[in-house]
């Protein structure tokens, strides 16, 4: 294929890739967007792969039916449960990706390069090589504790900050040598005990490429410490940050080849992740470092005194009663509806109200859930109306008309604390103030402290009830009286 | 607690301050309630279903008030003609007392409840702040009163408010022009319209047009420049300049129009006079003019406060008691009003009553506390409506010099970032060979379009960007296929798993995304 044609399919896939991400901006464009996005990639990779250099055919072709057999088997199997996992898991995939492309292109680099290009091309693959290696690691662990195959707590190392300070000093020492080696041939690594021992010397016959497999590691476990350090709830900005990790890595790794689709695209999902990320901290009412640093709940736990009181306890048969002489109902899903998997219960019971002749709407909070519109995606699954999910800047306001809310597995979004007590580890953050409205049925496992280890005040207010038990069960029993 | 509901004895009072229903709803909170006999008669409620609902209904007015705890009322009290006493007297001391006070009116009402040391809450006093909405009862009764100063005007005014074409013949619409686009103006621009009538309306505050033209009526504008809008989303008193060019509009409109509704008021003020003498004059006969602001004197020259008056053709309406005429639908929406008050008042469990002076709305409503005067409240902030700076009040300068300082606070920090930017730029632009600049120059671009594009995606679809993101981002994929063609078998290697790994975060994504969006779905 010739120069120019490869030029204009790269135009092309760079216009369906922006198609793609502005036919998100609503429900009703969004598939297309999606379809959009794939035109593109199809168009990027045929028009690559026919590119003039490309011979590989034997590989290729394999490779690119194996690796799409394996994500879409995955993709078809994963339950809308699962989704912040896999959008971990597949994070992860590009910055190895990324990483495995710049050792490559280290291993051969292009021929023609004058001295400035090539010292720039060494930068650019150590960046390429870090950024790629922070998104994989992260993302693995944030996988491993979304999977809960990690505590959600956060892991606070003492001294954690000088860890990371340290950690980055050698990186940078380590970039130092690397260009060092790459343009001069002169490193301080040539001295290192290691490369004295014969087998390994002739092994790492190229220090450079020693520095960076060396910068691999640190950077590991940077992306490692990072994401142990933030708890389950910050989960929301951390994916985020990844996913916005993931966009930069491409954009590094366009540099490094000079692909400007790459960069074009890389900087597309970057700047996606990061308002995503912005988005999130917002609606915590915090700033991305103090997310970024973790944290929650160490210096907050000590001050929450007092308001301790009586929560009263509810039945299944009080609480379809109470939802069926209701005019408007709002449901308010929190993580653990995600976890009991109550979602298809909700819808069920939302079906019958709304037959019913009762108002029924979903509050959402920006951070309910593990991931940006989580709560979305799994009521979308469970067959509910889009129209009737709102968010909360929308529905705020509408509390005080509105009979009974109904809170499942959410805590620290609807806890009044936020607003009420500038004590609180969380004041300020906004919360859905479901307090307003006639009644308010808590569904809980048990009375413990939601995430951020607070007390919430909203299970003491008069107008809350609380209906312990699982979800799921509890409002599967609520239909059934309804029903019945 | 035991809350006493007397019969009003105003000169043609029909409301009451608590119906079947609320009473219902306070016997809910735990309070008993007693009510004397006859009170809901004048609006449509017998003695028997306030039995029903769970009241105590006594024959015995004066019992009512002396055994009550909190009293709740529409007018303030005043002498009463049966009992031989003032209704203030009535009350027990040290009792609560919630109704219509207008304390800068009453005085000596004032002095009177003080001797009783009781505790007082004015409904007229509530702040007009979002969350006071549920108890504002001045909002509330001026809706009817906006409503029903159309429907007398209809009763008096010779033809139909809406045009027909009919048989016998074609009849133009009626104009109407309502002047203050308050609660009751737009209530009365809402009840005009929908019976068909051309509405015109005017109001000093610039920021109620849109409100008026969501209606459907005609935002009347003079050729001037003030905003007359004052603290609590309230009209302020204008310049002479002003009220002269507002003065030769009404006369032009006064020709035109067949009905004026009137219902500018300033808080703590006698009504401004807009409607001359020598406009009615110049209307045409048979016209109607409603005058919502007779009790405090009217907006026009020749109203009489609560009589029905002809003048040069023309019928001035000057009822007072607008709301009182509908005193089914009032007293339920007063009754509500009082309700949420006392609810808020009596939030602890014990329900015993708290006047919580912290708390904006009650620290407002409140007169007096225990016999000690707590009115007026401190000044309260911003307007109800939308935000035009603060040009009202001259106790305002601290928060708006708060507002300077922040601003440039902002513009420092905005121009400190522009100048690191522009370092950067500089320093790259300086070492970096013109083969980078390219690609960087697409990707700062890039930066900038995707901000621009993720800003409108709607949070609802924040997990489908993400896995759509992901996908995309797997573009990476266009390296290793490049370098699968490589001599070293290495590079070969690397760029195989590369290529896998990349495209099953393609395939991935895209199939994930598909799914989730298939999900959504309209009712």
């Amino acid at each position: 294929m010739p120069t120019g044609l490869l030029a204009v399919s790269y135009i092309g896939a760079s216009i369906l890739f922006i198609l793609s991400l502005g036919g998100l901006s609503h429900q009703k464009t969004a598939r297309r967007g999606n379809l959009y996005g794939i035109a593109g990639m199809v168009v990027a990779i045929a028009a690559t792969a026919l590119a003039k250099d490309v011979t590989g055919y034997e590989i290729l072709i394999p490779a690119i039916l194996v690796g799409g057999l394996i994500g879409a088997v995955v993709a078809l199997r994963v339950e809308m449960t699962g989704m912040p996992q896999l959008v971990g898991m597949l994070n992860s995939l590009v910055g190895l990706a990324a990483v495995l492309v710049a050792i490559a292109s280290h291993l051969s680099p292009p021929t023609d390069l004058n001295p400035a290009e090539f010292t720039i091309l060494a930068v650019e693959i150590y960046l390429s090589v870090l950024i790629g290696t922070v998104t994989f690691t992260g993302s693995l662990i944030a996988f491993a504790k979304l999977q809960g195959l990690l505590s959600g707590r956060p892991l606070l190392l003492p001294g954690r900050n000088v860890v990371n300070i340290t950690a980055l000093l050698v990186l940078l020492w380590l970039a130092y040598e690397y260009l060092a080696v790459q343009t001069s041939g002169v490193s301080l690594l040539n001295l290192l005990p290691v490369s004295n021992v014969a087998l390994i010397h002739k092994a790492l016959a190229d220090t450079g490429l020693l520095a960076l497999l060396l910068a691999v590691i640190v950077a590991s476990l940077i992306g490692v410490h990072f994401v142990l350090a933030i708890g389950g709830a910050d989960m929301p900005v951390v994916v985020s940050v990844l996913n916005s990790y993931s966009g930069w890595a491409a954009a590094a790794t366009g540099f490094m080849l000079g692909n400007d689709l790459l960069i074009v695209t890389g900087a597309l999902v970057g700047s996606s992740g990061a308002i995503l990320s912005y988005i999130m901290c917002r609606a915590m009412n915090r700033s991305f470092l103090n997310v970024i640093l973790g944290g929650f709940g160490t210096e907050g736990g000590a001050v929450v005194e007092g308001e301790h009181g009586d929560a009263v306890a509810t039945s299944t048969q009080d609480t379809a009663q109470l939802l069926a002489n209701a005019k408007s109902v709002i449901i308010v899903p929190g993580y653990g509806m995600a976890v009991a998997q109550a979602q298809g219960a909700v819808s069920d019971l939302t079906g019958r109200l709304r037959k019913q002749g009762v108002k029924v709407r979903f509050a959402i909070h920006p951070v309910a859930g593990r991931l940006p519109g989580h709560m979305n995606v799994l009521l979308a699954d469970a067959r509910v109306p889009y129209d009737i999910v709102l968010e909360m800047d929308d529905i705020n306001r509408d509390f005080p008309d509105t009979d009974a809310v109904l809170v499942i597995g959410a805590n620290d979004i609807v806890n009044p604390g936020a607003l009420e007590n500038p004590n609180s580890p969380i004041a300020g953050m906004p919360v859905l103030e479901v307090w307003h409205a006639g009644t308010v049925i808590v569904l809980k496992r048990s009375m413990a402290t939601g995430y951020a280890g607070v007390e919430n005040p909203l299970f003491f207010k008069d107008n809350t009830q609380m209906l312990f038990g699982d979800a799921k069960d509890s409002i599967q029993a609520v239909v059934g009286q309804l029903a019945g | 607690m035991l809350i006493g509901v007397p019969k009003e004895i105003h000169h043609d009072e029909h409301r009451v301050a608590v119906t079947p229903q609320s009473a219902e709803r306070l016997l809910k909170l735990g309070h008993s309630v007693v009510v004397e006999a006859g009170a809901g008669g004048m609006a449509n409620i017998t003695d028997d279903a306030f039995r029903e609902a769970g009241a105590n209904v006594l024959p015995d007015g004066r019992a009512v008030w002396e055994q009550a705890d909190l009293v709740l009322k529409v007018r303030p009290p005043e002498p009463h003609p049966t009992h031989g006493a003032h209704e203030a007297e009535l009350l027990r001391p040290g009792g609560h007392i919630i109704s219509f006070i207008l304390p800068a009116q009453n005085p000596d009402l004032l002095q009177r409840l003080q001797a009783r040391n009781a505790t007082v809450l004015a409904m007229d006093a509530i702040p007009r702040i979002s969350r006071a909405q549920k108890c504002d009862a001045l909002s509330s009764m001026a809706n009817i009163a906006g409503y029903r100063a159309v429907v007398e005007a209809t009763a008096l005014f010779g033809r139909f408010f809406g045009g027909q074409t009919t048989a016998a013949g074609s009849m133009a619409p009626a104009k109407v022009l309502v002047i203050g686009a308050g609660v009751a103006g737009l209530a009365a621009i809402g009840a005009a319209g929908r019976l068909g009538a051309v509405v015109r309306a005017f109001d000093t505050r610039l920021e109620v047009r849109q409100q008026i033209e969501s209606l459907g009526a005609e935002f009347l504008e003079l050729d001037f420049e003030e905003d007359g809008s004052g603290e609590g989303g309230y009209a302020k008193v204008m310049s002479p300049a002003f009220i002269e060019a507002e003065m030769d509009l009404f006369a032009h409109q006064a020709m035109e129009v067949d009905v004026i509704v009137t219902t500018a008021l300033i808080p703590g003020k006698p009504a401004p006079k807009l409607i001359t003498a020598s406009m009615v004059q110049s209307m045409r006969e048979g016209s109607v003019i409603v005058d919502l602001a007779a009790e405090q004197g009217g907006n026009c020259e020749l109203t009489e406060p609560g009589e029905v008056v002809v003048r040069h053709g023309v019928s001035i309406i000057g009822h007072t008691d607008l709301p009182s005429r509908m005193a089914e639908q009032s007293s339920l929406l007063y009754a509500n009003n009082v309700f949420h008050l006392v609810d808020e008042l009596t939030s602890e469990a014990d329900g015993s009553i708290n006047v919580d002076m912290g708390d904006e709305m009650i620290r407002g409503a409140t007169i007096l506390m225990a016999g000690e005067l707590t009115w007026p409240p401190p000044a309260t902030k911003a307007p109800a409506t939308a935000a035009p700076p603060p040009a009202a009040a001259g106790g305002q300068a601290g928060p708006e010099v708060e507002v300077k300082d922040k601003g440039l606070n902002d513009g420092i920090r905005s121009a400190i970032t522009m100048l690191v930017g522009g370092a950067i730029l500089y320093g790259i632009g300086l070492y970096a060979p013109a083969s980078f600049m390219v690609h960087f120059t697409i990707f700062v671009l890039s930066c900038f379009v995707g901000w621009q594009v993720i800003w409108n995606v709607a949070p609802a679809l924040h997990t489908p960007l993400m896995s759509v993101t992901n996908a995309i981002s797997g573009i990476v994929v266009l390296g290793p296929l490049l370098m699968v063609s490589d001599s070293s078998l290495t590079v070969v290697v690397l760029a195989t798993a590369a290529i896998v790994l990349a495209t099953i975060n393609i395939a991935g994504g895209f199939v994930v995304t598909q799914r989730m969006l298939q999900m959504f779905r309209t009712s």
